[in-house]
């Protein structure tokens, strides 16, 4: 058996297992609701379409704070690394800042911005921005100096240099700030929609916990576990890809 | 010093097929006697399998076919007792230092402390790295850590020594002047030597004999003796020998280095 | 610049931020830097503030106890095993990435309200990087420290006392730096919901009254810790790594 197919076949034992310990009454009704019955909600609340909004609305926000994230964090990574006494002084910061629990800013956010969209946003981005950051800065360390003499051999201006040599070369590397900003984007929007907002998945989930509805909150919680868990995936593959060229 | 040290008879190594290669066969048939004391080099195009005949010889591979006996008594897929190998990557043990690292062996063993401490000692001195008993093996440069290798081989006293060519990541006057020092150990601990190169004249300047191997699936094409009695190593460079030999050996693996480099990745 | 004189410049920019951003926004939102550390000293020596630290402390340590014992564990059988890290690897990465806010209800429905919840969900948190670094680590022996230990004819219990382990500890110990914080971070989240006492139920608590000073003197405070914790173990972590040869 493959290993894909191993896993699967995991998978849908403990599924069974899950369905049978529910239907035999071994798990409460008030804690779990059997795979079969939450399947079949998650069908009905994907056709029904009032969740549209709210899933539309987290999906929204996760793309925001990733393309934020990546965006300002190339860019900042790029000026960062081109200044040797900035980064040094920020090195510290980059080193400390996933040990800081983000989510203790979020109440100032709400109080700056007000109760819509950007405190999660925000959070997401501030969550991804360090990790993009970083990876382009090892990226842009990584290109071998030999490409870069070569390229002043050849007479390329900075700029050409830039697009010819070091970014093709860094993309791999950075690739895996991307990554992780995506990830990052996913657990810091939902979150903050958990813990604290009016709209959004994570606030439907904490709003069906709150109110006893199974029914709906097994959907939601699976529903967002599997699109978080694929789109980190397909990233998870492409960076692999991408840095399989650069295997020595 | 006729006696046969290590007697191999028919082996053979085919690399099983797998999802991601077809069978491979990588060594054999080879027979191959090494006498007591003797300093054996083998050379050979790249990929001809010559580690692993290394590694079946020291016990760490099992031969698909033929035996393999050390003293008349079979080595199967152990290493036995009184084998020594140097490899050809570092490996020194990092979070030791070089006394610790030297030490490594003999401390698993029931030997005691003082015995330890003479020979540890001993070894630093041969091995001229007194100085750095203290250090750290990343303070090294490589060919130090080289000698921190075969320092922690000596100290075990091995009768036979298997080296993998250990001197690969040097220069060439470094790997000159290993070579010298190689034979100065060898003649102190009258141990059995095979050596693995690809360097022709590091095999012509040191050996008793020479195995030289065909490429992929290696075998012994043909045993050149030498002939050198004590005179040997950097300072029979300009001998007429010592051309004689390195153009017999360029002769011979002219043909196979060109089929190995045709074929092997 | 020494490395000491450029940490005062970042921590001076970083107060001179907060200070302006004070001014920004007014007193409903945050607090001024001297103030919040005013308050937070008045905590610190306040009676009634020490059971919730030690609460907070409590679940922590075991949270990560369970942690770096479970995730050795995991990571080390699967390191092992081939197949077993073909199926397995996969599983821990997409685990990983997936926003674990959203199983706190399942969390919490499992355990109830109180510690066990706190512990389950800080464990949660630190399992992953854990179990990934130690398998890491066993994947990342070099080949050559195993044959020439079989070479000196170790048993393999001490090859893998005296070899794997030595070798192996670096990259494990990068994998509980990171576990520390995020188990942290885990620990703290499960106390905002599933708990009566500890910092991060005096946090939700401080949220849901708008006390903002309170809300910034236990950030501040939370922050200070996590930085610290974090810096010591990045000490530690350098030393361990001194010695090895090509480690990052």
């Amino acid at each position: 058996m493959t290993p894909g197919q191993v896993r699967f076949t995991l998978a849908l034992g403990l599924v069974l297992l899950l369905e049978g310990l529910s239907r035999f009454g071994f798990i409460d009704r008030f804690a779990m609701i059997p795979p079969s019955e939450i399947f079949w909600h998650l069908g009905k609340i994907l056709g029904g379409g009032e969740m549209w909004p709210a899933i539309a609305k987290t999906l929204t926000n996760v793309v925001a704070a990733s393309v934020a994230a990546v965006v300002a964090g190339v860019i900042l990574g790029t000026l960062i690394h081109g200044w040797r006494a900035l980064r040094e002084t920020l090195d510290p910061l980059f080193a400390a800042y996933y040990a800081v629990p983000v989510y203790a800013f979020y109440p100032l956010f709400i109080v700056i911005f007000g109760l819509g969209d950007v405190p999660q946003v925000l959070i997401g981005f501030m969550l991804g921005l360090v990790a993009v950051i970083v990876n382009t800065l090892n990226g842009l360390d990584r290109v071998p100096r030999v490409l870069l003499k070569t390229a002043r051999i050849q007479r390329l201006g900075p700029l050409a240099t830039a697009r010819e040599v070091t970014l093709p070369y860094a993309v791999p590397y950075i690739f895996t700030g991307i990554k992780l900003a995506v990830a990052y984007s996913f657990i810091g929007v939902i979150g903050a929609e958990l813990i604290m907002s009016r709209t959004g998945l994570g606030y439907e989930i904490g709003y069906a916990y709150n109110n006893f509805d199974n029914a709906v909150m097994y959907p939601l919680i699976v529903f967002v576990l599997a699109v978080a868990a694929t789109v980190n995936t397909v990233f998870f593959l492409w960076e692999k890809k991408m840095l399989a060229r650069r295997r020595k | 010093m006729a006696a046969v040290h290590v007697a191999l008879r028919g082996v053979t190594r085919v690399f099983p097929a797998t999802a991601a290669q077809r069978e491979v066969k990588a060594l054999g048939p080879i027979d191959l006697d090494l006498m007591r004391g003797e300093f054996f080099v083998v050379v050979g195009p790249s990929g001809c399998g010559k580690s692993t005949l290394l590694e079946i010889i020291a016990g760490l591979n099992r031969p698909t076919e033929g035996t393999v006996a050390l003293e008349g008594k079979p080595v199967v897929g152990q290493v036995p007792e009184g084998i020594g190998v140097v490899f050809q990557e570092d490996a020194s043990f990092p979070w030791l230092t070089v006394t610790d690292n030297i030490a490594f062996g003999l401390r698993q063993s029931a030997l005691a402390k003082t015995e330890i401490a003479t020979r540890v000692d001993h070894a630093l001195r041969l091995m001229g790295l007194t100085d750095f008993a203290a250090a750290y093996p990343v303070q090294l440069s490589g060919g130090m850590r080289q000698r921190v290798c075969l320092a922690r081989t000596l100290v075990q006293k091995p009768r036979v020594i298997l080296l993998d060519e250990p001197f690969g990541a040097l220069d060439q006057q470094t790997r000159f002047l290993m070579g010298d020092e190689l034979l100065r150990l060898w003649r102190e601990s009258g141990a059995t030597v095979m050596l693995i190169t690809h360097s022709l004249d590091e095999a012509a300047m040191l050996a008793d004999r020479i195995g030289v191997m065909s490429a992929r699936p290696g075998r012994m094409l043909e045993i050149i003796e030498t002939g050198w009695g004590e005179e040997r190593g950097s300072k029979v460079v300009a001998t007429p020998r010592f051309v004689e030999i390195t153009a017999r050996l360029w002769e011979l693996l002219r043909g196979e280095s060109q089929r190995a480099m045709a074929g092997a990745p | 610049m020494t490395r000491a004189l450029r940490a005062a410049i970042l921590i001076a920019f970083v107060l001179a931020a907060w200070q302006a951003l004070f001014w920004f926004a007014g007193p409903n939102a945050l607090t001024a830097p001297l103030d919040t550390i005013a308050y937070t000293a008045e905590l610190l020596s306040s009676p009634r503030f020490y059971p919730h630290l030690l609460e907070t402390a409590h679940a922590f340590a075991v949270a990560l106890g369970i942690a770096i014992s479970v995730g050795i564990l995991i990571g080390f059988t699967l390191g092992l095993y081939r197949f077993a890290a073909d199926v397995g690897e996969p599983v821990l990465v997409a685990l990983y990435s997936i926003p674990k806010l959203t199983l706190y209800p399942i969390v919490l429905l499992a355990f109830g309200i109180g510690m066990p919840a706190k512990i389950a969900f800080g464990a949660i948190h630190g399992i992953m990087p854990i179990a990934i670094f130690a398998l890491g680590a066993v994947r990342n022996l070099k080949p050559v420290y195993l044959k020439a230990a079989r070479v000196m004819r170790l048993s393999p219990s001490r090859i893998a006392a005296r070899v794997l382990l030595p070798a192996a500890i670096p990259e494990i110990f990068t994998g509980i730096r990171i576990g520390f914080s995020l188990t942290l971070i885990g620990t703290l989240l499960g106390e905002m919901f599933a708990s009566q006492r500890g910092l991060g139920h005096l946090l939700i608590q401080a949220i849901g009254l708008h006390n903002v000073r309170m809300i910034m003197a236990l950030t501040l405070l939370l922050v200070v810790i996590a930085v610290t914790a974090s810096a010591l173990l990045l000490m530690v972590d350098r030393r361990l790594r001194r010695n090895m040869l090509g480690a990052a």
